[in-house]
């Protein structure tokens, strides 16, 4: 519960810059190519699961760059080529595994399968441990870079003006997100790590228009959507078996329910405080 | 009807070219609007659609699936959309929203209520393209195999695309223009949207959610790549997809690999290939034009050097053509070469060891005279 929850927090404080860019899916591209990354390093002959993550970190981290050079060189839309790069990384990764099943001998041993769905109740300590470094670190680097990465989020033109380096603090964000959204997979799989990193910023940017809180919220948020999914697959499954990665979403999903209705009733509520007033005047 | 037997193989790389086919077409479209993702959405959501149709009709083998799955293919486009409205939310954020909610809902109904049935999360997930040729879904009695369904729906798509083309075209590039000349873009879009839906669902059961976004879209910006007429890009993206299919079969059968993953990697390699090779934004053609500029440049350069010392007192030394590398500050090697190419090309003559200008040199180089006028002439 205490890695769900530390994992949830992590990437909504992430993902808040991911929302704000316009690059929500990001992690959906990372997650998916991911895949190609953890099976080739199989094959290469690692087994340990830091390894198999490093592996897939750098093939989501290498999708996401050829995607942007791509789209630099060709001026074909961003999406399109995330959406097509995701597809041929994911689609390598499905070949090797069918390889790696038939041809290397102890990979029955190895559940590399579990890596797209993710299986939150089987984390281990080691698991939890990394995912705790791993969410010291991301709050630790957000904060050391919070004034340059907020100009990069609304104004990525005035922060090259300034001189900023905008290549390489837009590549430190992106190394971010990659490096969250593979430490999740493991606990909640391809799918479901795309919802960690949007729903929480979103439910959060309902309720403010200031960076420092939608992150602070979002983190909060997601935090939350991990302890209430973890309870819930818990409790639920002293009838029948659920898988937690989904219940999370659906917690994280609840928020975003919640936020917009409350969005809703404070601008209605607004409006008739005004309309009210004009009557009066 | 006389059985027809193939090589599994083939039978297989048929399937999937007719899936990539039927998806190529809507792809483009997709693509030119923007909206590669939202094929990406509709691609994980329609588990959620097997699934309550599958509450609702209790046969997994009822073709009311297929509907349940179009109409919520449908039904998640409509929710990204309303989610938009809410200034605070993008489009991506909106996508990003909507297709792990309903995919989640999707994966808890199944482990609620439906754990005795064969309904394999694993096997959706990954698509299993050996399933589409045998026949699945029962209509009156007659079974379908879903390959026959993957060809009607390759079919329409084709029809649909022929008989609407100058709407979508309209309708994509300039949706204004389009509602003067009294076409409906939102029409258009939801008609769009619906056959998205429709191809997605054919092709799932062949490729899987993630691989769907691949086929869509990969055939199509291999075309955009390839051709600047939007016919052109059409006719690429499925001939792309075809060869793909093949390719991506064959080396799976080849290397014991996944069909449909292998087929998605194919697509990517052509891709690649396209960016290298295409005839008129291909990086191989963009590295070439840049070196022709260059070598025109100089060329030029010595024309006009030429032409500013004819036939005044420091000519001697100016056009001296072993002085040359000193005049223009270039090493002797690209002196040897621009003198070897001006000379071929008749702009220029040797006379003992001045370099002259011919007349059409000459002409060359006042032509570059005229257009950076009152330039003063020594």
């Amino acid at each position: 519960m205490a890695g769900t929850a530390l994992l949830a927090a992590s990437a909504g404080v992430t993902g808040s810059f991911a929302v704000l860019r316009r690059q929500s899916l990001q992690g959906d591209v990372v997650a998916h190519a991911a895949l190609a990354g953890v099976a080739a390093a199989f094959l290469l002959g690692i087994r340990g699961p830091l390894g198999l993550l490093l592996g897939g970190a750098v093939a989501g981290w290498i999708t996401l760059a050829l995607a942007s050079r791509l789209h630099q060189h060709t001026r074909l839309p961003l999406d399109a080529v995330q959406g097509g790069l995701m597809a041929v990384a994911f689609g390598l990764g499905l070949a090797l595994l069918k390889h790696i099943l038939t041809h290397v001998p102890d990979a029955g041993r190895h559940p590399l399968d579990r890596y797209l769905l993710g299986q939150a109740a089987q984390l281990r300590d080691a698991d939890v441990q990394i995912i705790a470094a791993v969410t010291i670190l991301s709050v630790l680097v957000v904060a050391a870079f919070w004034p340059q990465w907020k100009l990069l989020a609304f104004d990525p033109e005035y922060a090259a003006g300034l001189g900023l380096p905008v290549r390489l603090l837009e590549l430190g964000l992106t190394t971010l997100t990659v490096t969250v959204v593979v430490i999740g997979l493991k606990a909640v799989g391809v799918v479901l790590m795309t919802a960690l990193l949007v729903a929480p910023a979103v439910a959060a940017r309902q309720w403010t228009d200031r960076l420092g809180m939608m992150v602070l919220l979002a983190g909060l948020f997601g935090a939350l959507s991990g302890i209430l999914g973890t309870l819930l697959a818990h409790y639920l499954g002293r009838h029948v078996s659920v898988p937690t990665g989904p219940t999370i979403v659906l917690c994280a999903s609840g928020w975003v329910v919640v936020s917009l209705l409350a969005a809703w009733v404070r601008q209605e509520s607004r409006r008739w405080i005004a309309t009210r007033r004009s009557h009066h005047a | 009807m006389p059985e027809l037997k193939l090589a599994p193989e083939l039978e297989l790389a048929g399937v999937l070219a007719v899936a990539s086919a039927a998806c190529a077409l809507p792809g483009v479209f997709l693509v030119l609007r923007r909206m590669a993702l939202v094929s990406d959405a509709i691609g994980h959501t329609l588990l959620f659609g097997i699934v309550v149709a599958f509450f609702v009709v209790g046969d997994l083998d009822s073709p009311f699936l297929l509907l349940g799955a179009a109409l919520t293919g449908l039904a998640t486009v409509v929710l990204v959309e309303s989610l938009q409205c809410n200034r605070r939310m993008k489009a991506d954020a909106a996508i990003g929203l909507v297709f792990p909610f309903l995919f989640a809902l999707a994966v808890t109904l199944v482990s609620l209520g439906a754990r005795n049935i064969h309904l394999d999360v694993d096997a959706v997930l990954v698509g299993q393209p050996e399933y589409a040729v045998l026949p699945r879904w029962h209509w009156g009695g007659t079974a379908i195999p879903p390959v026959v369904v993957l060809s009607g729906v390759a079919v329409l798509n084709l029809l649909l695309c022929l008989l609407f083309y100058k709407e979508l075209k309209v309708t994509t590039f300039d949706p204004e223009l389009a509602r003067v000349l009294g076409y409906s873009p939102a029409l258009m879009h939801y008609g769009l949207m619906a056959v998205v839906s429709v191809t997605a669902v054919a092709v799932f059961d062949a490729v899987g959610p993630v691989l769907v976004v691949g086929y869509f879209v990969l055939p199509a910006i291999t075309g955009l790549l390839l051709s600047r007429r939007l016919s052109g890009v059409l006719s690429w993206a499925i001939g792309v997809g075809i060869i793909g299919s093949i390719l991506g079969t064959l080396s799976a059968a080849r290397w014991n690999a996944n069909a449909a993953g292998s087929v998605a990697a194919a697509l990517g390699l052509l891709l690649v290939l396209a960016f290298l090779l295409s005839p008129y934004r291909g990086w191989l053609v963009q590295l070439w034009r840049r070196r022709q500029q260059q070598r025109t440049l100089e060329e030029i350069l010595l024309l006009v050097h030429l032409y500013q010392h004819e036939g005044t007192a420091a000519e001697a030394t100016e056009a001296a053509v072993a002085d040359l590398h000193q005049h223009l500050d270039w090493p002797d090697k690209r002196v040897a070469q621009v003198i070897a190419r001006t000379l071929s090309r008749g702009y220029v003559q040797q006379d003992g060891n001045l370099l002259r200008l011919t007349p059409a040199g000459r002409q060359q180089a006042q032509q570059v005279y005229g257009n950076i006028h009152d330039l003063p002439r020594n």
